[in-house]
């Protein structure tokens, strides 16, 4: 009988693939207070780009908190081969690595990148790679290119070459978008006059699970970032929302008002296979996977005051995680699964708070009024979310340990309801 | 035999309705379905009780200023979504109203303030729409007529960013079909 309710109909969108024309504008704030002094010199590039790879290499470094990008207009001598290096002039400039490159055109219309990340004080390269790309992918391969940057020099996987997802509002539109992590590159992947809330990244980085109200009512979508082709995914009476992918991707947990109040059911991604999770006469809603696979965490009311449980997801009792405070809400695990991170509200502001699962200590993040949907970076160390600045929506990202703070705001428009993409491969 | 009984039946319905009636305005047309399906009379003048069609010289009471009907507004507090005493007389007219009007159906949609997060919000409005409807369904209105629908914080009436937006927007609304 559910079943009977779910549209699987498959609808062209109006959507435009392709067009980079949103760019969110970035400010940082803050920093390690032990940064690595790098140079990254501007690459040779032949053909006339708009993008600078150096430009972006750097700035993404710069966000990490963790690197010192320096100056180096001053220095005559400009490298782009490793024999064209004179190690003393970037000693000079205290820089602790050098990063050289260039870009040239091949005969098929397609362009070669290469650089080299050097040891300035060993004089000693540290790693090198060559990519073969389309001109189009010339933003995506300079932060993969600061993926391999950062990775060296700090152990850590980068996520400069990773996605963000957000909706956008603008005058009576509402769109929702897909950028490369440092807000460039922004692409409309659907535009309505109708809200659309909590976007949910499939764990491969290729669809997004959407709740949009053109319906006139709350409807949760899947729409592939390839194709562009969308179905509903729950369609049943009452409200559906909250979608939130299975780490392997084979079902999501969504919430139905189908019996009466919000409840978390499992849903095959196909559609099919719909059971419900919670039993309560609460609002049980905002569930969150963890890595594992074998938990849901959820925002209920069932105490009195919205707190955060989880429950396996075979069913069962639900076990409270939070105890402070009168409402913590919107619950995203980190990727190892050892940190929780929600919403407080707290004398009256809602805030980014950190939990450490293993003993419940909890460390508030932000410094603002009014933050929602946080989501970690794939690699864990910074969180993404949508506050509000003079009446406006803007999205931030706070460094797991407080220090870094990022801002990325669009001109004219509210940007809210974020969410951070998986690594691609 | 029919032709005769039909007409009045209707017309001992038609005045039953008056009698009760919650202010001094008459009735928006519509007469009770059991009318309708009667073989119809050939006398055209009452024939035509099922059109919803208001008469243009009657005054809706759901949409008359001096009709509690026309009030259609429950407020809430911040995170909460008990139905406070001071709705009652608001609620048991429309629920008197609905009884009375079998035809008549509503929506009852949910809204929440923008502060917090907007899934927790959609589910807050859920609950203040249905909240509402318990209320209707205890003064007896059958549960056919009601349907409930929450706009979370997504539709705000105030686009103000201060407590009395907040408030305005703390609220469930009844919506008779056919509004807008």
């Amino acid at each position: 009988m559910l079943k009977k309710a779910l549209y699987c109909s498959l609808i062209f969108l109006t959507v435009v693939f392709g067009k980079a024309e949103a760019a969110l504008d970035i400010e940082i704030v803050g920093g390690a207070a032990q940064q690595i002094p790098i140079a990254v010199v501007p690459f040779a590039q032949t053909v006339s780009q708009n993008d600078s790879l150096a430009a972006i290499i750097s700035a993404d470094l710069r966000r990490s908190g963790l690197f010192r990008a320096l100056e180096t207009r001053g220095v005559v001598n400009q490298p782009h081969e490793l024999a064209e290096v004179k190690f003393s002039d970037w000693a000079a400039l205290q820089a602790q690595a050098l990063v050289i490159g260039k870009v040239e055109q091949q005969v098929n219309n397609r362009l070669k990148v290469s650089f080299r990340l050097l040891d300035v004080l060993k004089q000693s390269p540290l790693a090198g790679l060559e990519y073969d790309i389309a001109p189009s992918q010339l933003r995506m391969t300079a932060h993969k290119i600061a993926d391999v940057i950062y990775e060296k020099m700090t152990g850590e996987k980068g996520v400069f070459a990773t996605r963000i997802t957000y909706i956008v509002k603008q005058g009576n539109r509402f769109q929702l978008q897909v950028a490369d992590a440092d807000g460039g590159n922004g692409q409309t992947v659907l535009s309505s006059t109708e809200p659309i809330i909590s976007p949910s990244w499939s764990p491969d980085g290729t669809k997004l699970a959407y709740v949009s109200f053109e319906k006139k009512k709350p409807v949760v979508y899947v729409q592939s970032l390839v194709t562009g082709q969308r179905q509903v995914l729950a369609n049943f009476k009452g409200n559906n929302s909250a979608p939130c992918w299975s780490p392997d991707g084979s079902r999501l947990a969504i919430v139905l008002t189908y019996a009466a109040n919000s409840q978390i059911y499992l849903i095959n991604a196909d559609g099919t296979g719909l059971h419900q999770l919670s039993h309560s006469s609460a609002i049980d809603t905002e569930p969150e996977w963890s890595p594992d696979g074998k938990w849901v965490y959820f925002t209920s009311d069932r105490g009195g005051s919205p707190q955060i449980y989880r429950m396996s997801t075979l069913g069962g009792d639900a076990q409270r995680v939070t105890f402070e405070g009168s409402y913590n809400v919107s619950p995203h695990l980190s990727p190892d699964g050892k940190l929780l991170t929600f919403i407080r509200r707290e004398a009256g502001r809602f805030r980014v708070a950190q939990q450490e699962l293993s003993t419940g200590q909890v460390q508030l993040l932000s410094d603002s009024a009014q933050d929602e949907s946080p989501s970690f970076a794939p690699n864990g160390r910074m969180i993404l979310y949508a506050t509000n600045i003079n009446g406006r929506g803007v999205l931030s990202i706070v460094s797991a340990d407080g220090r870094t703070r990022q801002r990325l705001s669009e001109a004219g428009g509210d940007v809210r309801e974020p969410a951070w993409g998986p690594w691609m491969n | 035999m029919k032709k005769l009984i039909a007409p009045v039946i209707a017309m001992i319905l038609v005045s039953a309705c008056s009698a009760n009636k919650i202010k001094e305005e008459p009735k928006p047309a519509p007469a009770p379905a059991p009318v309708a399906e009667m073989p119809a009379p050939q006398t055209p003048q009452p024939a035509k009780p099922q059109p919803v069609a208001e008469k243009k010289v009657e005054v809706n009471p759901l949409t008359d200023p001096n009709n509690i009907l026309s009030k259609r507004s429950v407020y809430f507090d911040f995170d909460n979504y008990e139905v406070k005493s001071e709705y009652r007389p608001l609620l048991e007219a429309h629920a008197k109203y609905l009884v009375e009007h079998q035809q008549a159906n509503i929506t009852l949609q949910g809204n929440a303030d923008e502060r917090g997060s907007r899934e927790y919000n959609l589910a807050l409005g859920q609950k203040r729409a249905s909240s509402v409807k318990k209320v209707l369904s205890v003064m007896g209105v059958p549960n056919r007529q009601i349907e409930t629908v929450s706009f979370g914080e997504e539709k705000p009436k105030a686009l103000g960013h201060d407590e009395s937006s907040w408030a305005e927007n703390r609220r469930t609304d009844i919506v008779y079909q056919g509004e807008k």
